[in-house]
């Protein structure tokens, strides 16, 4: 196996983790709902639903930074160093939102639950929306170059440099970038109200709530989510041609991503099949009296659709962080890859994660057996 | 880049100050997801009912000290990005790795059944859930143990080459990466977080004691601390000794860091107490102490088992002087180093030059003095041998703060056992319950002055050596980085305060519980 090979398929893996988070994500989306839940009773609810898997959620965003390190270290070193305020801001959200769970709740947490609960919010909004711009910087790019050469300079000894003095606050407020940020945030409250409905019962109010929630905010997701890809079919891309780690040509592809799709069919398919199962487990769980599986279908939608977008974002020789400042100094999977040693050295390691999915979907399956009802959440010994 | 050095020095406070608060919860996590672990088992194994309420009043201030230790974690993972931009690419093919298999084999694993240990004592069975609280704490342990190696290869960095097509290292032996000084990080900092649990545990119940709250449930909790605690330091002890014979051999200016010594003799003394001159310089006649009770030839014992090895000191280190077997020997001064590396960057720009150009036979040569010179490579970086010694003041200090302690703690778990088991003394002795409340916080500031040995010890390096911190940095501005340094340390601080009220809250509520039974 060839260091292509690796760099292929840590990619995927990457994609993979991608797919996975952004389908977890339902835990920020139910947070989102958090100061309009109606009641206490009924916020206590959506906090106690979401809590026992917030903590996957945070270990995946985790994964996938670790799993980004370690397999593409100049896109760590580009990215985070460069767009600074982005991945701060991301970070803070999730600070505050790993200790109000546990705290929320609690006597002596000083601050009082509505505090805890804003937090709860400002995670589910700004993390969703602030994940959302990061990946779209993977198809409309960063101001940034790359000088290897840098790193002999004493009095300034750094490889990347960001090209906006913003540091990554202009990538916040790009407007493009914000289309997938709001579309991720749609998709994860929609996600949000049918892991609900599957999940807590014995309240039939909250559950045609939690319907009318999840007709508006799928809805909203699916308008936003195809001026998205409206945007990325259209998109000129650059196709960079790499000699080893090192860039030798790039020009500029009108509709690069149209023909990633066509050329690599099966994202095609991917991204088709997504699309028609997050559209049939919404519509389902939507239209239907008591259907409460819906969740399953939009969430294996989801990951194939954030897998399709994740492969033509990085495969057929386009680079997976552009530069709009510099097209040479575009990241590549090859260019910004570790070297094969590690690359395979860590894919040894891969071959548990399928022992690791098996593990969480046994832990899953065992806790949601039963199923959170406001009786069963006021009889709990440990509750959020 | 104007503002290099305050970039620098912020974006060292920054990652200081998150790997502080970091460590505060970190070890008793740690410590506690094992004593709660034993005491399920206990349970299991017993049916006795005295067991399931200790496992479950420790679990739940386990909890509350678990979310906050996951929430700084999470920035520590991604601060070597955003503010060692330039460390994530220079080492991160190395790097990176144990970072991600941390997270695919130990992240996983503690997130997916710690929900188990919380909520599922209703919902699977009790060798299901007995099984999570395990998992729960080997994942704890798992993840500690790759994030140590990574740790220590920053120390001793081994394992890898230096690839000047791509200007950076590259990893070539995997299994390197456990070297003595990762093994001995790695069990001295878990043990560390036994012991510094034991001390939790038996603070709080003899709190108990005093307010005489649920006294059987002290006095077992106190026992079963004690021995845990007693243990853990013990273990912490040996492992020690293992990390500084590493030391010794791997970063001797750390130990003569740890000593304040700056000439060091054959059978080297170690310094039990000393005022620091604050004149003495590494080129200067000035003592090295204003006063100081040395315990004779112990240091070459504690660091080479070898009562009458040599230790060098700072300015013998700067000067390329050892001593082997009765010889002087000279070695590569920092002068010299300083001036190979120099060497080693101009090969390696030359190599850049020739690989521009496709000139194979100049790169060629440039490889060839590059790889003569690589061992100094990051010393090219500095400009006086003084840049390369670390801040001896907190070294110094820092180290013999975690040497007293360790010490009382353990006289106080061997008084506290001898005490337990005296069942009628320890409820009655209100002094020593006083004392081991007071305790509580002392074996956090050992813990965190273990940390501040090893890190500030290692200064002005990154990876030992390799780079120093001024040359690992993002390019970003100062402003930026002082502005997220004191947001962390709001938010951090406002976090801890809340986390240290709800958890003496929690403490209170539950004293006034039956902890004895169930059924109350």
């Amino acid at each position: 196996m060839t260091l292509e090979f690796f760099q292929a398929y840590w990619w995927l893996i990457v994609a993979v983790l991608g797919g996975i988070l952004v389908f977890l994500l339902f835990v920020q989306g139910g947070q989102s709902m958090l100061l309009d839940a109606g009641s206490d009773k009924r916020r206590d609810l959506i906090v106690n639903s979401m809590g026992s898997k917030w903590e996957l959620t945070f270990t995946t965003l985790v994964v996938f930074g670790g799993a980004m390190f370690a397999s593409f270290p100049l896109f760590y070193s580009t990215s985070f160093g460069g767009a600074y305020w982005l991945w701060i801001c991301i970070l803070f959200s999730f600070i505050v939102q790993a200790v109000s769970y546990e705290f929320r709740r609690k006597k002596g947490n000083i601050y009082g639950t509505g505090t805890y609960d804003a937090f709860l919010f400002i995670n589910g909004c700004v993390g969703c929306i602030l994940l959302g711009v990061a990946v779209s910087m993977f198809f409309f790019g960063g101001s940034f170059t790359v000088s290897r050469g840098s790193l002999l300079d004493g009095t300034a000894p750094v490889v990347s440099h960001w090209d906006n003095p913003s540091h990554g606050f202009e990538a916040i407020f790009n407007w493009k970038n914000l289309i997938l940020g709001i579309a991720v945030l749609f998709l994860a409250r929609m996600q949000a109200c049918l892991y609900m409905m599957n999940n807590i019962v014995d309240d039939p109010d909250f559950f045609v709530r939690l319907k009318v929630k999840a007709l508006l905010n799928g809805g909203i997701f699916v308008l936003f989510f195809l001026w998205f890809l409206a945007m990325l079919l259209t998109a000129d891309g650059y196709t960079v041609i790499s000699d080893g780690f090192r860039t030798t040509e790039v020009e500029v592809t009108p509709f690069k991503y149209f023909h990633n799709f066509v050329d690599i069919w099966q994202t095609a398919v991917m991204l088709l099949l997504g699309v028609v199962l997050v559209l049939y487990g919404w519509g389902r769980s939507v239209f239907t009296k008591k259907y409460t599986k819906g969740i399953w279908y939009t969430g294996i939608g989801t990951f194939l659709v954030v897998v399709a977008l994740f492969c033509v974002a990085g495969f057929n020789d386009t680079p997976f962080y552009p530069s709009i400042t510099d097209p040479s100094s575009s990241l590549t999977i090859s260019n910004a890859s570790s070297s094969e040693f590690t690359l395979r050295t860590m894919s040894y390691v891969s071959i548990l994660v399928p022992f690791v999915v098996a593990y969480i979907a046994y832990v899953w399956y065992s806790m949601d057996k039963k199923k959170l009802s406001p009786e069963s959440l006021e009889k709990s010994e440990h509750k959020y | 880049m104007n503002d290099l050095t305050t970039v620098v020095d912020w974006s060292r406070w920054q990652f200081a100050l998150t790997a502080i608060y970091h460590w505060l919860f970190v070890p008793l996590t740690l410590g506690l997801s094992v004593l709660v672990a034993i005491m399920e088992s206990l349970y299991l194994k017993t049916k006795s009912e005295k067991w399931l309420m200790a496992t479950k009043f420790w679990m739940r201030l386990f909890g509350i000290n678990f979310a906050i230790g996951v929430a700084t974690g999470i920035i520590l993972e991604f601060e070597f990005g955003t503010n060692w931009s330039n460390y994530s690419w220079f080492v991160g093919d190395i790097f990176g790795a144990p970072l991600a298999i941390e997270g695919i084999l130990a992240f996983f694993m503690e997130s997916t059944f710690v929900a188990v240990m919380f909520f599922g004592w209703n919902k699977v069975s009790p060798r299901f859930h007995l099984a999570s609280t395990w998992l729960t704490a080997i994942g704890a342990s798992i993840s500690a143990l790759w994030i140590l190696v990574a740790n220590a290869w920053m120390q001793y960095p081994v394992g890898m080459e230096f690839d000047p097509a791509q200007m950076r290292n590259v990893m070539d032996n995997f299994w390197d990466l456990f070297s003595g000084i990762a093994v001995n990080k790695f069990f001295h900092a878990v043990f560390s977080g036994w012991a510094l649990a034991g001390v939790f545990v038996i603070g709080v119940s003899c709190w108990f004691l005093w307010k005489k709250r649920n006294q059987d449930f002290a006095l077992l909790s106190i026992k079963s601390a004690a021995w845990f605690g007693l243990a853990g330091l013990l273990l912490t002890m040996y492992t020690g000794d293992g990390s500084a014979v590493e030391v010794t051999k791997h970063q001797p200016m750390k130990l003569a860091a740890m000593e304040g010594l700056y000439h060091g003799t054959e059978g080297q003394g170690f310094t039990a107490f000393a005022i620091l001159n604050p004149d003495k310089d590494w080129n200067n006649d000035e003592d090295e102490y204003i006063f100081e009770i040395a315990i004779p030839r112990m240091l070459s014992i504690l660091g080479r088992h070898d009562a009458n090895a040599f230790i060098p000191g700072v300015t013998d280190i700067i000067e390329g002087r050892d001593i082997i077997n009765g010889d002087t020997v000279n070695t590569v001064s920092y002068a010299e180093r300083i001036e190979r590396g120099k060497m080693a960057q101009a090969a390696l720009r030359n190599y850049d030059i020739a690989l521009e150009k496709g000139d194979s036979v100049a790169m060629n040569v440039a490889k060839a003095d590059l790889q003569k010179n690589f061992q100094y490579f990051g010393y090219g970086y500095f400009d006086d041998v003084k840049e390369a010694i670390p801040p001896i003041g907190v070294t110094f200090w820092t180290f013999r703060i975690m040497c007293y302690l360790g010490g009382y703690f353990l006289l106080f778990f061997v008084v506290i056992l001898i005490l337990v088991y005296r069942t009628r003394l320890m409820e009655r002795a209100t002094w020593i319950q006083w004392i081991a409340m007071a305790s509580v916080p002392l074996m956090w500031v050992c813990s965190e002055a273990g940390w501040a040995v090893a890190e500030v010890g290692r200064q002005p390096w990154t990876v030992q050596d390799l780079l120093p911190t001024k040359a690992a940095i993002s390019e970003i501005p100062a402003s930026s980085v002082i502005v997220t340094f004191w947001l962390f340390a709001l938010v951090f601080t406002v976090l801890l305060v809340a986390e240290v009220s709800i958890m003496c809250r929690q403490i209170s509520k539950e004293s006034k519980k039956n902890l004895s039974s169930n059924k109350a």
